[in-house]
């Protein structure tokens, strides 16, 4: 009797071998199911335009550059890769810029209406906030917005305030005040003590919630179908010609679409943890 | 500057923002769903709900949250589980499994019509395996059944990672002294699953389920690359209103249904989830 309880207890600490096989197996399928799809694309994209729209496929890409040329060539395509990136270059630089004080006055003051701003803040997320790109297109053609980059990287802020703002103030709570209240009575008053002392520390927490709002924009489809018409951006454009665009031209551009994001995952996967575990509260 | 100033200094600018490009669109599209040029009217519904297409776009819509979130809320916390275990390769195997986080929904069906198209890899698969002679259509109006579970898997290969990066972070904040008292106590892994994880996860899982079933309500371009105009949902029901018949009453109106949705299961999820009063980790 006593033994079997504490065998019990010590089998989490030292399951069994066959767990163990089933445990790394799942581990290795569960990473097989994420990665097997990426691969795929890939064959298509590395093979030539006959080759995608052949029949039966091989596994094995064959690095031909032939898809790629097709959609670098296609009419319009560039110039779609070049809005995507200059709205979310916006995206990233407004989020940051209106997040980022907000963030800082969350982590350092008690004021009256913060429950309330955070309320406001969380409302926003818990929203379909693509839906008020309709509203917005009516509003953007009296003020001479439409179909500009900036018109629509404004939309794309809202989506990305909401995680700027809480991603900062996870960040600027992580650095304790005495830091700063240290630089004040050095000599230095609150804009000097938050330039020497808190920014450096800051720097590459901002830098990937800036990260963060770049892809939030570069993959964003509604607002940016609904917000463009000339200049659309690369999700507009795909989504667009999805109907009448050969399969080679959809394969290299969802592979474009998804290049930036992979590096950008990797190089913000250090603070992804940390940004949504703050965020819940 | 005045200490007592600063705060609201900082925040102004989020504020304002969203003000003008969150709550005013919000007001600015209940304006456009419930007028028609002479005043108030429930034109808008009565057109939107009496359309033939409505009914099916919000079964499918309904019936798609309802296979994928649960699922899911189920793999997100398997994998949360075993990554918590986990002692060598954790982060790799964590980066792998998030990567579909930057991955925008449109690339995510492109990705799996590589795998669903007629010349695609399933069709070339179950050849190379003998099953199949001729390759199959299988996103048709034939096969209703298999555009619905290519776009289930779609989405469950595209959106559980931002489930599992809330739990895990989530899982980070229980302390081990839980784990430890009812270890001592012979809970098995399972009960300590049940009655220390769940319940002090709580928080996180009420996050992490309001962005999910928000998002799942919003699915657009996965369902428009893989089923076209073979399986209609709610989001796309808005961009056909919006663009080809370009009405904009009817797309408000269709929005607002919408909103309406998310905020009823928000709320309800809330609700049921709620963290009881004066209860902290």
């Amino acid at each position: 009797m006593s033994d079997a309880t504490v065998s019990e207890i010590a089998l989490p600490r030292a399951p069994g071998k066959a767990g163990r096989y089933v445990y790394i197996s799942g581990v290795v399928l569960l990473c097989a199911w994420v990665l097997i799809p990426l691969y795929l694309l890939l064959v298509n994209t590395l093979s030539s335009p006959e080759t995608v729209n052949s029949f039966p496929k091989s596994f094995i890409p064959e690095f031909d550059l032939g898809s790629l040329e097709f959609f670098t060539g296609f009419s319009g395509m560039l110039v779609a890769l070049k809005n995507s990136i200059i709205v979310a270059a916006i995206t990233m630089v407004l989020s940051i810029l209106i997040g980022a004080p907000a963030g800082y006055a969350l982590s350092r003051f008690d004021f009256r209406g913060k429950e309330l701003f955070r309320l406001l803040i969380l409302l926003t997320r818990a929203f379909p906030l693509p839906l008020l790109a309709l509203p917005l297109a009516v509003l953007f053609i009296r003020t001479g917005l439409d179909d500009t980059a900036f018109g629509l990287a404004l939309v794309h802020t809202t989506l990305a305030i909401p995680f700027s703002v809480l991603i900062t103030f996870s960040l600027f709570s992580g650095i304790p005040i005495e830091l700063e209240e240290a630089a004040w009575t050095l000599g230095c008053n609150r804009v000097t003590a938050f330039q020497k002392v808190v920014l450096p520390l800051i720097l590459p927490g901002i830098t990937a919630s800036a990260i963060f709002a770049f892809v939030i924009s570069w993959n964003e489809v509604f607002a940016a179908a609904v917000l463009t018409i000339e200049n659309r951006t690369l999700t507009a454009f795909l989504l667009q010609t999805l109907s009448e665009s050969p399969l080679h031209l959809k394969f290299a551009g969802g592979f474009i679409l998804v290049v930036p994001a992979l590096i950008f995952i990797f190089a913000v996967r250090k603070y992804l943890f940390a940004m949504w575990g703050i965020a819940n509260r | 500057m005045n200490a007592r100033l600063l705060p609201y200094v900082l925040i102004a600018p989020v504020t304002a923002f969203l003000c003008v490009f969150f709550l005013y669109p919000f007001f600015l599209v209940a304006q456009q769903a419930f007028t028609t040029g002479n005043g108030f009217t429930m034109d808008n519904f009565r057109e939107v709900v009496g359309y033939w297409k409505f009914p099916i776009s919000m079964r499918n819509t309904f019936l798609l949250a309802l296979a994928v979130v649960p699922i899911q809320l189920a793999l997100s916390l398997l994998m949360a589980t075993m990554v918590n275990k986990m002692k060598r390769g954790r982060d790799l195997v964590l980066y792998v499994w998030t990567i579909p986080l930057g991955i925008s929904d449109l690339a995510a069906g492109i990705i799996w019509l590589a795998i669903f198209e007629q010349s695609g890899f399933l069709n070339s698969m179950l050849h190379g395996l003998g099953v199949v002679d001729q390759p199959t259509s299988f996103l048709s109006y034939q096969n209703l059944t298999v555009v619905f579970i290519a776009i289930m898997l779609a989405e469950i290969w595209r959106a559980t990672a931002i489930m599992l990066v809330i739990i895990v972070a989530g899982i980070g904040l229980i302390p081990k002294e839980y784990y430890e008292a009812a270890e001592v106590f012979g809970a098995s892994p399972w009960k300590r699953f049940v009655k220390v994880t769940l319940p002090l996860l709580r928080p996180s899982l009420q996050t992490a389920l309001i962005l999910r079933v928000v998002l799942a309500f919003e699915v657009f371009a996965v369902v428009a690359a893989l089923g076209g105009s073979t399986f209609p949902v709610l989001m796309e029901q808005i961009y056909e209103n919006q663009f080809l018949l370009q009405n904009s009453g009817t797309a408000a109106a269709l929005a607002l249904i919408v909103l309406a949705i998310s905020i009823f299961f928000t709320l309800i999820i809330l609700r049921a989830l709620r963290v009881p009063k004066g209860a902290t980790i």
